[in-house]
């Protein structure tokens, strides 16, 4: 069994308006020096497979089709074997 | 023309659209369930707005990979016509039928109002009704519609004429502040280089009755039967 963290941002030329929000929201509580916050998504993968290339190559696959959109996104995948 | 309305779940602009072409227009219209694959001989096949899947991942994202979805892309593939209405739009996007995403407004407000649009090109099947640069006004209503796309795609848009609507001010002049989502180049209506599939922001549904207070909309739908018409008596 294999668990996969994949993590899915904006490319930094696509604005973000979520962490535009959060960015005004930590300056407006007194955290001046915070400097830039973009919001991604956090998708955890619990997978099957016969060994890791397999499953990074499914999980590849699945951020490429479904996971996140080329056009806008980028992704990071994390995966590990568990027992 | 036969009209398909696709039904996503989540889908809450089908019965809107499915009245405007059957009880407006008086065309033959079918519901198409997306679940199944049968796309029962239409002539158009309409997205229409909504949430499918809740808008979960990313607007659109999961609908497209419907059963029926793959029926679609066959279907415009061939030339058959694909209006893609908001969410349905969306979905346009996220399967490849059209360039680009729509990604969330910067404002982070849901905008529901009233837009003007100016209309670039009459010559498509969509918009053979209207008049060349006619203002027309349509209502919105979204939260991700911004519609994004790369430098490159873009100049291929803009050189290849292929951007239908654009938000403007009731003067007709495309400006940031007649933008209500930030969209690149204004952009609220693009079409596929053959000229089959459009997609579009703006409800051309939702002002299509004169009870509403504005019937822009229904020329949209009229180009359709109307070329359809002309087409089989030539």
């Amino acid at each position: 069994m294999f668990k996969a963290i994949i993590t899915v941002n904006f490319k930094k030329s696509i604005l973000d308006p979520q962490g535009t929000a959060v960015l005004k929201a930590l300056k407006s509580m007194g955290y001046s020096g915070v400097e830039d916050v973009r919001v991604g998504k956090h998708i955890e993968v619990s997978l099957e497979a016969e060994n890791i290339d397999k499953a990074k190559e499914q999980l590849k696959e699945m951020c490429d089709k479904l996971l996140s959109n080329p056009v806008i996104e980028e992704y990071k995948v994390d995966v590990a074997e568990v027992r | 023309m036969k009209f398909g309305v696709v039904v996503f779940p989540g889908s809450n602009c089908d019965a809107d659209c499915f009245h405007v072409v059957d009880k407006v227009l008086g065309q033959p219209a079918e519901y198409l369930w997306h679940g199944q694959e049968d796309l029962k001989g239409v002539d158009c096949v309409v997205l229409p707005g909504g949430f499918s899947y809740g808008d979960y991942l990313r607007t659109g994202a999961i609908a497209r990979f419907s059963p029926l979805m793959d029926k679609v892309v066959e279907f415009a593939n061939q030339g058959g016509f694909v209006l893609g209405i908001c969410n349905g739009f969306q979905i346009l996007t996220e399967i490849g039928l059209l360039p680009g995403a729509l990604v969330r407004n910067p404002s982070l407000q849901f905008q529901c109002h009233n837009t003007y649009l100016r209309v670039e090109r009459t010559d498509t099947p969509f918009t053979g009704s209207f008049t060349d640069k006619q203002i027309i006004q349509v209502p919105i209503a979204h939260g991700e519609g911004s519609y994004f796309a790369d430098p490159a795609t873009i100049e291929r848009l803009e050189n290849q004429g292929q951007i239908v609507f654009r938000y403007c001010d009731a003067a007709g002049a495309v400006t940031p502040e007649a933008n209500p989502n930030g969209s690149l180049h204004n952009i609220a209506g693009i079409i596929n280089e053959k000229g089959n599939v459009l997609g579009m922001m703006p409800h051309p549904e939702r002002c299509s009755e004169e009870i509403l207070g504005n019937v822009d909309g229904r020329l949209l739908f009229e180009s359709l039967v109307k070329g359809q018409q002309g087409g089989e008596s030539r």
